[in-house]
């Protein structure tokens, strides 16, 4: 073998060694980072993963929001039209979140309860993720859909 | 009335982009000289209709004109002058419009800008930058008409969306659009390049200011988002690897690649090929972010609502750009190798620059594509986590940064690297020597502030030695493109200092506080005084009034505010800041904890936060700085 070949051989297989070892690496940070969307219906159903994180969608179910004064610590119920879950969350609320409108949560459960790290409403108060519009039954849909309908929202079963 | 006239300019634009996009090209295969010369009245005339077109948008907002949907949607009577114009581009509508008048403003640029090159050449790349314009237009008229007329008109609009009343977005989309739509130059450049069916190097030296300009701006306009979302958003973060994000960001990577490997085919005739593959991605990916955005497929807190005919629209449009562009590639690809050089040389670095920054853009691309793909192959709804994207990321730079400053010392063709390295070594030893100790006296995070200290202290040596060896090799001959990439590199130390150093030392405290209490974040002390309500001019505030201070020494009263906009819709968060060379003090409010005075704060400690700003201004002002170089004043005939 000519000596520009040998060069050559040992430059390709040395990118193709980067190239494998950057494959690796990258789907190992992806199977370590990569979150789930589960609705409460299938955390209801054991659909959502037991001890490993995930985010829960839907929608905040109206008057469930309670605060314990004088700390951070809030508790509210995420539902889908068809059943709900209580999830607990200690820190600032984003600005957009409200009972009535769509919130997208990360965390896990504990026992019944969903402990989140994270709570994500969206900037527009119209506007719901379409990952979580997809999940949602019809009527809901369309019960979001007429704005004030909201206030009778259903929470569904727990 | 004027609506109708708007819109009436909007179909003549359309016209006008069809015809540029048709005549000079033909002109330019059949070698009619007349076509081709129609490129660049054809240029003016499309410019001039597009202006008229968002003037007339413009008016309609200032005149409160809400028959228009689009005005009664994004304005209200209420709303500040200043903002009553930006609105323009507060939504999807305006903000196409935005996009094609700049499209249309760089176009007529080239047009004047590029008397000096050969009228063919002249006529493609007009042309081809008229068929980006006709696709947008067309968008535009068909999905999208921001003229659109509301019977009957309501009486009072909705409002613009609150978080966008604020002066950095009046700034922030002008400058990524212009940053965005800079590098179809690159681009129209690289297919004419392709239909001719060779490569001159003349050409490359006269694209290169243009793509130096687009990337200036794609800077400007990710760091002054970037910037924005930290004192808008409330919650204190620069940089959230959200999709909208990583969708201005992969052409960034890709035009950072696409500058060194530029000016290496410009002044070498090496990477040839990848310059133009490179200059057809970082305007594909442009395209590839605007469908992010616009089609709400991916969940972002970007809050463009989501439409499926646009998303169709567009990425249909971006299949066709894309396609058409790289089977034109396969076809026509020049094979020229230009000269040789050996593995230890500045090409062989800028070849590695190039390979870590796609490597980097390619990463993101596949964390920001995935859950479509997870969706798509039924694996699930799924997003993925910011520390994906963080961690691969400071593992392909490490490299990158490790490599900085061999490469201005390099010489083109051959080199021995081990002298370079002997130049560098003691910097290389001190910036170790430096973050060893900050490894070991930093409170929290070490290694990222061993990182931090040492990426800033070598790549701001590594810089300086290079700037002493100019001065003594060539008497201090600087010429503008040496400057300008010595101010870049410098930008990158700055940004690499500031940026670990906040994500590594930043303090951040949530805290239920009572009236009067205080506490201690980092060395500081944060006393919470109360909150007031106060009126602004379309919305009421309530006010908090924080005391901050170090030790014995009281730094000022922080302001943050809720404020409630009268167009109704939820709460807004304005947090405020003491800004300093060293360190943000941060707050934001959150919400009242009980009925005795008693609010949610958020107060965070960043130290150096202010320098990944100012990096990325200095990185953009190098990126300026080269486009003074004489080399690019010649006339494009002189080789």
């Amino acid at each position: 073998m000519n000596p520009v070949r040998k060069r050559r051989l040992i430059l390709v297989g040395l990118v193709l060694l980067a190239a494998a070892a950057a494959a690796a690496f990258i789907a190992m940070a992806l199977q370590e980072n990569i979150n789930y969307l589960h609705t409460p219906s299938e955390v209801r159903t054991g659909k959502a993963p037991e001890s490993a994180r995930f985010r829960l969608g839907g929608v905040v179910c109206n008057g469930s929001v309670q605060r314990t004064e004088g700390t951070l610590d809030v508790r509210f119920n995420v539902t889908d039209g068809k059943r709900y879950v209580p999830v607990q969350f200690n820190g600032i609320l984003p600005d957009m979140f409200k009972e009535g409108t769509s919130v997208i949560a990360t965390g896990k459960m504990k026992g019944s309860e969903f402990v989140a790290g994270e709570v994500l409403a969206k900037h527009d108060e119209t506007y719901m993720p379409a990952e979580v519009a997809k999940s949602m039954s019809p009527e809901m849909q369309a019960k979001m859909s007429q704005g004030p309908a909201m206030h009778t929202l259903d929470c569904g079963a727990p | 009335m004027l609506p109708e006239l708007g819109q009436m300019a909007l179909l003549i634009a359309f016209v006008l982009s069809l015809l540029l996009g048709t005549l000079p090209l033909w002109g330019a295969q059949r070698g009619n000289v007349a076509l081709q010369l129609t490129a660049r009245p054809l240029s003016f005339a499309l410019l001039a209709a597009v202006t008229v077109s968002y003037i007339l948008l413009t008016m309609a907002f200032v005149q409160h004109d809400f028959s228009v949907a689009y005005v009664a949607k994004n304005s209200n009577t209420l709303l500040p002058v200043m903002y009553q114009v930006s609105a323009v581009w507060g939504a999807h509508e305006g903000s196409l419009l935005l996009w094609v008048l700049t499209l249309c403003v760089w176009i007529a640029a080239v047009a004047v800008f590029s008397k000096n090159l050969p009228d063919v050449v002249h006529a493609r790349v007009l042309a081809i930058m008229g068929l980006v314009a006709l696709g947008f237009l067309a968008f535009t008229v068909i999905t999208s008409n921001p003229f659109e007329r509301m019977l009957p008109a309501p009486l009072e609009g909705h409002d613009l969306n609150p978080l966008l009343q604020d002066p950095g977005l009046i700034f922030h989309p002008p400058l990524l659009y212009i940053g965005y739509v800079g590098f179809s130059v690159a681009f129209a450049f690289a297919i004419a390049a392709l239909i001719e069916g060779h490569i001159d190097t003349r050409w490359i030296r006269w694209a290169r200011p243009w793509t130096n300009v687009a990337w200036a701006f794609l800077t400007l306009g990710i760091a002054l988002g970037s910037f924005w979302a930290y004192y808008e958003l409330g919650w204190g973060g620069w940089w959230f690897w959200d999709p909208v994000e990583n969708a201005s960001f992969m052409p960034w990577l890709v035009g950072a690649a696409l500058l060194h490997s530029q000016a290496t085919t410009e002044k070498r005739g090496s990477f040839s090929s990848w310059t133009l593959l490179l200059a057809i991605a970082a305007f594909s990916l442009s395209l590839l972010g605007t469908f992010l955005v616009r089609s709400g497929v991916l969940t972002s807190v970007h809050a463009f609502a989501s439409d499926p005919e646009r998303g169709m629209f567009i990425l249909a449009f971006l299949c066709c750009v894309v396609g058409g562009s790289l089977v034109l590639f396969a076809l026509r690809a020049p094979k020229e190798a230009g000269k040789p050089f050996q593995w230890q040389s500045r090409e062989s670095l800028l070849l590695l620059n190039n390979l870590l920054l796609t490597a980097a853009a390619a990463m993101v691309l596949l964390g920001t594509l995935y859950p479509l793909l997870a969706d798509a192959l039924g694996l699930g709804k799924v997003s993925v986590g910011p520390p994906y994207f963080g961690k691969l990321f400071l593992i392909l730079m490490a490299p990158l940064v490790l490599l900085i400053p061999f490469g201005p010392l390099s010489r083109w063709q051959r080199e021995n690297l081990s002298d370079i390295a002997r130049w560098l070594a003691p910097w290389l030893a001190l910036a170790v020597l430096i973050a060893v100790i900050a490894y070991f006296r930093a409170p929290q995070h070490p290694l990222k502030s061993a990182m931090a200290w040492f990426s800033g202290i070598w790549l701001a040596l590594g810089t300086a030695r290079f700037v002493w060896h100019r001065f003594a090799q060539s008497q201090g001959r600087f010429t503008a493109e040496i400057i300008g990439m010595v101010t870049a590199h410098a930008g990158v130390a700055v940004f690499c200092f500031g940026a670990l150093m906040t994500e590594g030392l930043s303090v951040e405290k949530d805290v239920a506080a009572k009236p009067g209490q205080s506490f201690e974040v980092g060395d500081y002390r944060f006393t919470f005084l109360g909150v007031t309500e106060v009126a602004g001019a379309n919305f009421i505030a309530q006010r908090g009034d924080i005391q901050i201070g170090i030790g014995e020494r009281h730094l000022g009263i922080l302001h943050p505010e809720k404020r409630q906009y009268a167009s109704g819709g939820s709460s807004m968060t304005e947090a405020d800041m003491h800004g300093g060379l060293t360190r943000d003090l941060y707050v934001a409010l959150g919400e009242p904890t009980d009925n005795a005075g008693g609010w949610a704060l958020r107060l965070h400690v960043k130290p150096f936060v202010r320098w990944i700003w100012f990096g990325a201004i200095l990185m953009a002002l190098g990126s300026l700085i080269v486009i003074f170089d004489k080399r690019f004043k010649r006339k494009g005939h002189e080789a």
